[in-house]
């Protein structure tokens, strides 16, 4: 049972902690909440489904394809929409939500409010100690920790890394530097809906996909975001599993779970702000203490 | 004095368009039942109306102190619950479920507020987000007292009939926008209040420098903000006749963000003129109910492409003009303010 919950725990974390830190990355640099972040992640799943189903590739070309989809569209709808209102900051969450419905109604015309699914990449279970996990869930997590490494390396230890981290302290000078702000503006926006696309094409085999799945995932990376602070990697993905944890033991351990998982995730972020205003990992200034 | 009352509203109404269309508006609602009597006419502007009163209150609140609120159905939900309980368990008639709906708004604004005071920006927008829908979770997990999934159903309604209806939201709706325009109005030398909100949106650390309370206005603030969200949560719960989660949902919340920015935030008319455009809107788009939604997004897209600002603040921008000397509102085709005769160019 418990490597069970612990399997769980990991699965969500991990979608999570890949949804947390697109929109942490997007936040941080380009100072936007992205809030149509997680319908990528629902388009992603519907890639799989579309491709492997309608399309009949097989299912790793399929991710491929889906997670390139996605990600184009992503870099596209940033080009075309958020672009140039960027300055208007409630301009861009309003448009942002306004195209997060458009992907929802167009998949609802497209696919029907069924509920679907795709074919798991891998086959087969592993019994450990009486409890059989399935390859694909393995492989599911496998990917996604892989993905976080390569975007903690990326940011860290390359060139345009530096460029991303530099223009979220601070674009004016960045842009002094000789840095082309409005690039890397596209490029973060691109990193972070392949992220998303990532959660989505991993997780779509093991969860159901449905129009108006990008909802409750869209609050859960709010609350994980702020528990971490916003703009933290670090504090995305530590923030990510907390939570993820959370929910796996209310479902399992109360009755009427279901309900109450979000309201104890909610619960708990408004603790820590309470506490800890600017999130476990974020930077105070001194200028924002009120 | 009818001689002067009659020069300040030629000075003050008729001369700047903004205002002139506003005061044709709101005739032009008053006399709308002796054009038609069609009950889902009727129907959807009470609804309007209502919807005016929230979006209002969430600008008051959000664009005036820059306190962005992601959680402003809770205030119209409380009140909404509320009324529907006391009517229902007690029998309460709506003339004081109304105020008492309202008083609870207030006592909820004032409570979130202290979690809220500490913190700014995305901060506070996320946290306030959180409260409906943690009350959400308890009124499900409790439905034997607040009716579960279906709420509180069979309230007395506000009137027997719906012109009366009508006429009660248009008149609440009105007296609403009035006092909040009044009370955000910087230039006004009756009420401090305009200005002071505004220099805690655009510089709170300057604001307590030069000797404001900020801590006081920002609970001043929601607690206005929750008084006028529970007015329209309470008549929402009475013209709907049911009090039920609907009224706390991420969706409403969102509404009153979508309509305030479509229309133009720290404005008051802008939420007035996005409600009056979008909802009827939304209403009138179910003939093609499957792609309903899809256009309405599409709607807004477009509009905020070109105007970031809002709607109604753009329209604004373009027949009136800010006088540079002094700073007095004159239409766009002058060619020299109409006060101290400075060009306009």
């Amino acid at each position: 049972m418990v490597q069970a919950l612990i399997m769980q725990a990991l699965l969500t974390g991990g979608v999570y902690a890949l949804l947390a830190v697109g929109f942490s990355l997007i936040f941080g640099v380009a100072r936007m909440l992205n809030l149509a972040h997680t319908a990528f992640f629902m388009l992603t799943a519907y890639g799989m489904y579309y491709f492997t189903y309608r399309a009949g590739l097989g299912p790793v070309p399929a991710m491929i394809v889906s997670v390139l989809v996605t990600t184009f569209i992503g870099a596209a709808s940033y080009k075309l929409f958020i672009d140039r209102i960027r300055e208007h900051h409630v301009a861009v969450l309003l448009v942002t939500i306004a195209l997060a419905m458009v992907f929802q109604e167009i998949m609802l015309l497209g696919f029907g409010a069924h509920f679907r699914e795709s074919p798991p990449l891998m086959s087969g279970v592993w019994q450990i100690f009486g409890v059989k996990i399935t390859y694909q869930q393995l492989l599911s997590i496998g990917i996604m920790l892989a993905t976080l490494v390569i975007v903690w390396a990326l940011l860290a230890r390359t060139k345009m890394g530096i460029a991303i981290r530099a223009t979220a302290q601070d674009p004016e000078i960045a842009g002094l530097m000789g840095i082309g702000v409005p690039t890397i503006l596209l490029v973060t926006m691109t990193i972070a809906t392949a992220l998303a696309a990532v959660a989505g094409a991993t997780i779509a085999p093991l969860w159901t996909t449905y129009p108006y799945m990008w909802m409750s995932p869209l609050v859960m990376v709010m609350v994980i975001v702020v528990l971490g602070g916003l703009g933290s990697i670090k504090g995305s993905i530590i923030g990510a599993f907390i939570i993820a944890t959370v929910e796996t033991l209310i479902v399992f351990l109360l009755p009427a779970g279901a309900f109450l998982k979000l309201a104890f995730s909610l619960l708990i972020m408004v603790i820590v702000l309470v506490i800890r205003p600017e999130g476990l990992f974020g930077v105070a200034f001194e200028e924002e203490r009120l | 004095m009818i001689r002067r009352l009659l020069k300040d509203f030629q000075g003050d109404v008729i001369a700047i368009p903004g205002r002139l269309i506003a005061l044709v508006f709101f005739l032009l609602i008053f006399i709308l039942p002796a054009i038609t009597r069609d009950p889902y006419i009727l129907r959807i502007l009470i609804f309007t109306n209502i919807f005016v009163i929230f979006a209002v209150s969430w600008d008051f609140l959000s664009g005036y102190t820059g306190q962005v609120n992601f959680g402003h159905a809770l205030f119209f939900g409380v009140a909404a619950y509320t009324a529907g309980m006391l009517n229902h368990y007690f029998g309460i008639q709506p003339w004081a479920t109304i105020p008492i709906g309202a008083l609870a708004g207030v006592i909820i604004g004032v409570v979130t507020c202290f979690p809220a005071l500490r913190l700014r920006g995305p901060y506070l927008s996320l946290v306030t987000l959180a409260f409906p829908l943690i009350l959400l979770a308890i009124i499900k997990a409790f439905p034997d007292v607040t009716g579960g999934e279906h709420g509180i159903s069979g309230l007395t309604r506000l009137s027997e009939s719906r012109v009366t209806e009508y006429y009660i939201s248009v008149i609440v709706m009105t007296i609403s926008v009035l006092i909040m325009w009044k009370l955000t109005d910087a230039k006004s030398g009756l009420v401090r209040t305009g200005i002071i909100l505004h220099a805690i949106r655009e510089d709170e650390i300057a604001a307590r420098a030069t000797g404001i309370n900020t801590i006081n206005y920002k609970i001043l603030a929601f607690a206005i903000g929750g008084f006028f969200a529970g007015i329209a949560g309470a008549l929402f719960a009475h013209a709907m006749r049911i009090a039920g989660p609907s009224t706390l949902e991420l969706t409403l919340s969102f509404n009153a963000v979508i309509w305030s920015v479509f229309g133009g935030i720290v404005s008051i008319y802008g939420p007035v003129f996005g409600v009056y455009f979008l909802y009827p809107l939304l209403e009138g788009l179910h003939v093609i109910a499957e792609i309903r939604f899809l256009i309405f997004a599409a709607i807004i897209i477009a509009v905020l492409l070109f105007m970031p600002e809002g709607i109604a603040v753009w329209i604004r921008d373009k027949i009136e003009r800010e006088c540079p000397r002094c700073k007095l509102a004159n239409t766009a085709w002058r060619k020299e303010c109409r006060a101290c005769g400075a060009s306009l160019y």
